[in-house]
């Protein structure tokens, strides 16, 4: 095998693992967009929702149904969110928001494990893992399933926010929220269809990585993954997740084959981190990141 | 519904901001049907407060009406939420306009018909598009990149979008050439004379503001200190020293008051 299809390799491996992450950080980015606030429970929010699936499929429940299920579950904590924790703090300032998430997370990651327990469990999504070859390119057919999930649900997501009449209110609320209330936009919808949209992305995160690294509470770990790509791509932008996403996971790759060597490997796991503090001293807004439209 | 009384009635409200400023001190007017009224006075006399607070934006601001009422077409509305105004057919353009920068300029409109249930937004559209021709040619154009009077036709028409029976317009001159403020002043007299709909008008530029409206409020510090059709206001000694920036020196009778009053509004 040449050497150019090697590099091609871990590119493409790389790519598909940064759709991984890009499906971790929408998550973030969309709830940021919308209200401002770095939702700190997100990565409780992926471990509540692949541990609801697991349960659901214990219980057996096929994996459609399980899905489905899972699906309601999320949603219905979104009301819940917004009703509990976030109406009662409007017009509080944006930190003491962040600082409900961070009890929200506490309490998430009790309440799953209070209901599902906390042993650790495999995830079986019938996807299996061999490897098959594109060209003289192997390819893990896992990952590329996952990137196939998570790219149809970008898809999807971008075209409910770019032509649905709620996905046209949830803009305006992010360019101003209080014209938006003027305009008859209720906030507290508008906050529970993103925190409902947050919890799709986090069953679908939830099952792709808790296929990959077991259903447990490391799972909430995942949320780490997601900071240097919305650094990297800002944090109000999809966009900038997806492709920082992609950078990323294509960097810390190439990085791990083509530098790893010189420094004794590992480079992978801290790469990322380097890279995001690199793109905080040239350009702290990120990639895509605040670009806002005004006449000078 | 109450066919006869005001349109809209605010009683005696008081506005606190943070439990501890209060802004509003028993503030009271009252907006006839079909009706111009216009709310004057200077910057940070309380006319912006007065917009929120009848339009329910007090709460995401810490700000709360801790006395008094305010009621619109008979029924309490103190208590109902921002969002719920649009569709009782209460609008607010708010001070400064508020586009949302990034949305096209027909998006911004559509966003103004959230509320509706009926389909006949499109008709809608195109009434906004008639009163406003401009933001047709802009129309998918991204409104951060509209200049200053354009935006403040955009926000109206917003507004006009959720098919208001009264809209609140706070300082629509702000930031406007003269002539951009007439041809804003003189659509909102079309749209009073041919679609029926009731304004209060906040506005620093009493001149222009006391031109196209029927009556009007004069507020200092949080009260309303005059009252009266807007001719007799015009023509009123004071104000034509203190807000309308006429000299008053050779109207004797006013020459006190100005002495007191012409630094801090006309510096």
């Amino acid at each position: 095998m040449g050497d150019f299809s090697f590099f091609l390799e871990v590119v493409v491996g790389g790519l598909l693992s940064g759709v991984m992450y890009t499906l971790v950080a929408l998550g973030f980015v969309l709830i940021f967009k919308a209200s401002g606030v770095f939702n700190f429970a997100q990565g409780a929010m992926v471990l509540f929702a692949a541990l609801t699936f697991v349960g659901f499929l214990e219980y057996g429940l096929p994996m459609w149904a399980a899905f489905l299920a899972s699906l309601a579950a999320m949603l219905a904590l979104a009301v819940a969110i917004e009703r509990t924790v976030l109406r009662p703090l409007i017009g509080q300032d944006h930190m003491i928001l962040f600082m409900a998430t961070i009890g929200l997370s506490i309490f998430l990651e009790g309440f799953a494990q209070l209901i599902w327990g906390t042993k650790v469990r495999g995830l079986d999504l019938g996807i299996s893992d061999d490897p098959i070859f594109l060209g003289d390119i192997l390819i893990s057919k896992f990952d590329l399933s996952a990137a196939v999930m998570a790219a149809v649900l970008v898809v999807a997501l971008s075209l409910f926010f770019s032509f649905t009449r709620v996905g046209r209110a949830l803009r305006a609320v992010a360019d101003d929220t209080q014209a938006a209330q003027v305009a008859g936009v209720p906030l507290g919808f508008i906050w529970a269809v993103v925190w409902g949209a947050a919890g799709f992305i986090a069953l679908v995160a939830g099952l792709v990585w808790g296929a990959r690294l077991g259903v447990q509470f490391a799972l909430t770990l995942v949320a780490l993954k997601a900071l240097p790509v919305m650094i990297l791509g800002g944090f109000n932008s999809i966009a900038g997740a997806i492709v920082a996403g992609l950078v990323i996971g294509v960097s810390e790759k190439l990085a791990e084959v083509y530098l790893g060597p010189f420094v004794g490997g590992g480079i992978e796991n801290w790469f990322p981190y380097a890279l995001a503090i690199a793109v905080l001293l040239i350009r702290p807004a990120g990639l895509f990141g605040a670009a806002r439209i005004a006449r000078i | 519904m109450t066919e006869q009384g005001p349109l809209l009635s605010i009683n005696g409200i008081e506005v606190m901001y943070s439990r501890l400023a209060l802004v509003l001190r028993g503030l009271t007017l009252t907006v006839p049907r079909g009706g111009i009224v216009a709310l004057l006075g200077a910057n940070g006399a309380g006319k912006t407060t007065t917009m929120k607070a009848v339009a329910n934006l007090l709460r995401s601001e810490r700000g709360e009406v801790t006395r008094g009422t305010i009621q619109y077409d008979g029924e309490r509305i103190d208590r109902l939420d921002a969002s719920d105004l649009a569709r009782r057919g209460l609008s607010l353009v708010m001070e400064g306009r508020h586009c949302f920068p990034t949305l096209s300029v027909e998006d911004n409109l559509k966003v103004g018909a959230f509320s509706r249930r009926d389909g006949a937004v499109a008709e809608s559209l195109e009434l906004v598009y008639r009163y406003f021709p401009r933001l047709k040619d802009r129309r998918h154009q991204a409104t951060g990149l509209l200049s200053g009077g354009e935006q403040q036709m955009c926000a109206i028409g917003r507004a006009l979008m959720a098919r208001p029976r009264m809209i609140l317009l706070d300082e629509p001159s702000m930031g406007l050439a003269p002539l951009l403020v007439e041809e804003i002043f003189v659509i909102m007299k079309q749209l009073n004379a041919a679609e029926g709909m009731t304004f209060l008008l906040a506005e620093q530029n009493a001149s222009v503001a006391l031109r196209y409206a029927t009556y009007g409020y004069l507020i200092e510090s949080g009260r309303v200190v005059r009252e009266g059709a807007a001719a007799a206001l015009a023509a009123d000694p004071e104000i034509r020293a203190s807000y309308l920036g006429l000299d008053a020196s050779a109207e004797a009778d006013a020459s006190a008051f100005s002495a007191r009053r012409r630094p801090r509004w006309l510096s």
